[in-house]
């Protein structure tokens, strides 16, 4: 029922709204490398849909993102006071080796808390992505290497500065395990067609590990298989993760993308021997972008379902039902020169969330379970540039651990400010 | 300057400022602190030094442990907060069984896994079974809060409440429940031994585990099947394999250990809300009126203790500390240490009207969470309680409502 709501929704959302655009006109960004030709764009090109700059007469091209804030935060009346971050510093590198034959890469340091809090080592300093491209046919394009899966939108289209939110949302990064990259290899292609866009993308790549129901978190939690320093060279079922999403886009309507993604999780056989049943993680997802026609109001959204095979004899702790998203709306309210900078703009916005970590009943009451989480945070911020942008933010957060309390160890209800700083340069 | 360009200057220097000044002095954008009445996580007064160890060990008790981190392979709950949420009393969800004990003379299926069984395994592992011949109860999470001031009574106490039941109108008896301890755990200064080697003890449901230091040992391995120097054998499915004979690598170090113990230690007591409420004091008088104060008593008073905040303070925990036959009714077959298996330690009633708070709304009573409101608990007492039982039923339904309302105060 939950799931054929939300598509009704996603689906009046398409006919009534026009344009597809991100929170920032990619168009307004300076001198892009070698990204596509055509005329409009998909989610899945965001990649590729960034500011690179030229080095010299080279086939090389560079760019890159910063993303830093101040947050203080508030729970249940106890604070740790302000709290300074430096989130990610990303530098991408991309290279047209040849025609229809191209490379990217992005070398990002994070420190986010994302992943399994208990298990990471700390900030992180490695290769999000690295991937060959290359076009036999604009539908046919094998890319190979370090890749994003394209679940939903915004696993491929995660850059800090396109959005007014100082956070990720939150079931992108605690539900799906944004950022999502994986070695593996794939198709994808794209057909236009007078203002209808259509896209297709199938991969194969490395996936989960039994971490996604053996962590510190002590639910269900697929961002776990994160902090495995191993994954990227062994796959703990030996199994591929199958990727693959279409997206339908109008530039008189907006993207709607419809997503799956899963696989054999565990690690099922020791020393060639099968020591437990292979165990499958499915996830699907649904997601939307568009803006209001006059208003300018733009719409982000995605929304997933993820359903886990957990042994029968495991705590309830560990869900088999997870699902939650979030709703952008980001309102331009004033566009133009502002001081000396003559494309500037101020938003105001607003971002809904809801996740829920464990949806199912209890065996020993029947009772429903929780582990859920509700959090609306609106938002004012300025770009003086589309490449940059200074966000101010405020959160109110209300959560239930897995019985259903909203007072424990480490919920209550939350609120918290934050101001940053984000720009690609 | 165009006006527009200093209207937006003024706009954002007024927002940012807006945002400095409502971090550093408007509380009512944020949260406020819960009433201390209303939670059960705080210390009672410590030291500097005291409190860091507090700190250290309340984030042990609310980590979930991983196969990596010693959990199973046979468990209950992955953490110490799974079973005791807000230190509070635990959800069927995490319930525990345990088996093959039906007198003092010990449990005879230690070789098969006893006393207790994983409810749960990991991955790739036999789910454990409760051995045919044996056996068992289910028995609840227990409150945390305040565990420390019930260490602290002395034996003498507890042997003095005993004495004073000799000859009680209502029938009601108790006595201390007297167990082998462990040889890793140190008797208390004061600690009564009798002749036989065996000593008083007070935790858990059948009042069998001598103190916090063990209650803790056992958690650990029982509850998450985490070994430590003191319990160093993981939990075993003997279906699978033979009792262990060798010591593994202990998964909790003791410094982590020690601040486990030292954080439920330190714990403050619930805090009693509305005392002076008219309904609530005459549900108080009620409830001594009709012989529920025999064994639920209002006051105890501790003795010497290393943490200054523990020592000589009486605290309400209404508890007597000891076993009491409840009748047929409660008789699981199942018992531990001296206690009969119809015999039961008085639950603690502090914190009881916060349980909806910790147990999602509902609220389950009884060792095995089987009573879910307090009425039906109340109903639900037999053999030494049938007199007081009885006697509320017998009450003016204004006495029942206040009753209820002063239980629901604690």
């Amino acid at each position: 029922m939950k799931i054929t709501l939300s598509v009704l929704f996603i689906t009046i959302l398409l006919f009534y709204f026009q344009p597809a655009s991100a929170q920032i006109d990619s168009s307004l960004l300076n001198s892009p490398a070698k990204k596509d030709t055509a005329k409009h764009t998909l989610s899945m090109d965001a990649i590729y849909n960034r500011p690179f700059k030229k080095l010299g007469s080279s086939s090389l091209s560079i760019g890159g993102y910063v993303e830093s804030d101040v947050q203080y935060t508030n729970t249940s009346g106890i604070t740790n006071g302000d709290q300074f971050q430096f989130r990610r510093f990303s530098l991408f590198v991309s290279s047209t080796i040849a025609p229809h034959i191209k490379f990217l890469s992005e070398i990002e340091y994070e420190d986010d808390p994302s992943g399994d809090a208990g298990e990471a080592a700390g900030p992180e300093f490695g290769v999000e992505y690295a991937a060959l491209d290359i076009e036999f046919n604009p539908l046919l394009n094998l890319r190979g290497g370090m890749i994003l899966n394209p679940i939903g939108g915004f696993n491929e289209n995660h850059d800090g500065p396109k959005y007014e939110f100082t956070d990720r949302p939150i079931a992108m990064t605690q539900m799906l395990p944004d950022t999502w990259n994986n070695p593996g290899f794939g198709l994808y292609g794209k057909k236009y067609s007078g203002h209808w866009m259509y896209g297709y993308e199938a991969y194969v790549t490395g996936g989960f590990n039994d971490s996604i129901i053996n962590n510190s978190q002590g639910k269900t939690f697929l961002p776990a298989a994160k902090s495995s320093i191993t994954r990227f060279n062994t796959s703990a079922s030996g199994e591929p993760l199958y990727t693959g999403k279409l997206s339908f886009g109008n530039d008189q309507i907006g993207e709607i993308g419809l997503s799956y993604m899963g696989g054999v999780y565990n690690t099922w056989r020791v020393e060639g021997a099968q020591v437990d049943n292979k165990r499958s993680v499915n996830v699907f997802d649904v997601n939307f972008n568009g803006t209001i026609p006059g208003l300018h109001t733009n719409i982000i959204s995605e929304w997933a379902w993820i359903f886990v095979d957990i042994p029968p004899d495991y705590t309830p702790e560990y869900a088999h039902k997870q699902f939650g998203g979030f709703i952008d709306v980001v309102q331009p309210i004033i566009h133009g020169r502002i001081l000396d900078w003559d494309n500037a703009t101020v938003n105001i916005a607003v971002r809904g969330e809801y996740v829920d970590w464990n949806d199912g009943n209890f065996v020993a009451t029947g009772q429903k379970m929780y582990n859920d989480l509700w959090s609306i945070m609106p938002a004012i911020s300025f770009r003086p540039t589309p490449q940059t942008v200074l966000r101010l933010n405020y959160r109110r957060q209300t959560q239930n651990d897995i019985t259903g309390n909203k007072i424990g160890a480490a919920i209550g209800p939350t609120a918290g400010l934050s101001f940053g700083l984000s720009t690609y340069f | 300057m165009k006006k527009r360009n200093l209207l937006i200057l003024i706009l954002f220097i007024l927002t940012f400022s807006a945002t400095i000044v409502s971090i550093t002095s408007c509380n009512k954008i944020f949260p406020e602190m819960i009433n201390p009445e209303n939670g059960l996580c705080g210390p009672i007064t410590l030291t500097s030094s005291q409190t860091l160890l507090f700190s250290a060990g309340n984030d042990q008790f609310f980590a979930n442990r991983t196969s990596a981190t010693g959990l199973g392979p046979y468990f209950v709950a992955t953490g110490c907060g799974s079973c005791h949420s807000s230190d509070n009393r635990g959800h069927p969800f995490t319930i525990l069984t345990r088996f093959g004990q039906t007198d003092s003379t010990g449990n005879k299926f230690l070789a098969e896994g006893g006393p207790q069984l994983g409810t749960f395994c990991l991955p790739g592992y036999t789910p454990e079974t409760i051995p045919a011949g044996a056996t068992s109860t289910k028995l609840i999470a227990p409150i945390t809060a305040g565990v420390g001031f019930l260490e602290a009574v002395p034996d003498s106490e507890i042997i003095a409440m005993a004495n004073a039941n000799v000859n009680n109108p209502n029938g009601v008896r108790g006595h201390p429940n007297y167990n082998a301890i462990p040889s890793y755990v140190t008797p208390l200064s004061g600690a009564i031994q009798r002749a036989d080697g065996k000593y008083i003890c007070r935790f858990g449901r059948k009042a069998a585990v001598y103190n916090l230091f063990q209650q803790v040992a056992l958690a650990y391995n029982h509850d998450m099947g985490i070994t430590s120097s003191y319990m160093p054998y993981n939990p075993f499915n003997y279906q699978d394999e033979a009792m262990p004979t060798t010591p593994a690598t202990p998964e909790i170090d003791n410094n982590t250990f020690y601040s486990v113990v030292f954080y439920v230690t330190a714990l403050q007591t619930p805090i009693q809300r509305n005392a002076t409420d008219a309904t609530v004091i005459q549900g108080q008088n009620a409830f001594v009126k009709i012989g529920c104060a025999d064994c639920h008593k209002q006051n105890l008073t501790t003795g010497y203790s290393a943490i200054q905040g523990l020592a000589y303070q009486t605290f309400q925990p209404f508890t007597d500390l000891l076993v009491h036959d409840m009748g047929p009714g409660d008789d699981d077959h199942y018992t531990e240490g001296d206690a009969l298996t119809s015999e039961w330690r008085t639950t603690p009633l502090w914190g009881l009207g916060l349980a909806p708070c910790v147990q999602g709304g509902d609220v389950y009573l009884m060792h095995d969470g089987r009573a879910h409101s307090i009425q039906q608990a109340i109903q639900m007492h037999g053999g030494e309680s049938a007199v007081s039982a009885a006697n509320f039923s017998k009450l003016s339904s204004a006495d029942q409502t206040a009753v209820i309302k002063f239980l629901q105060s604690l």
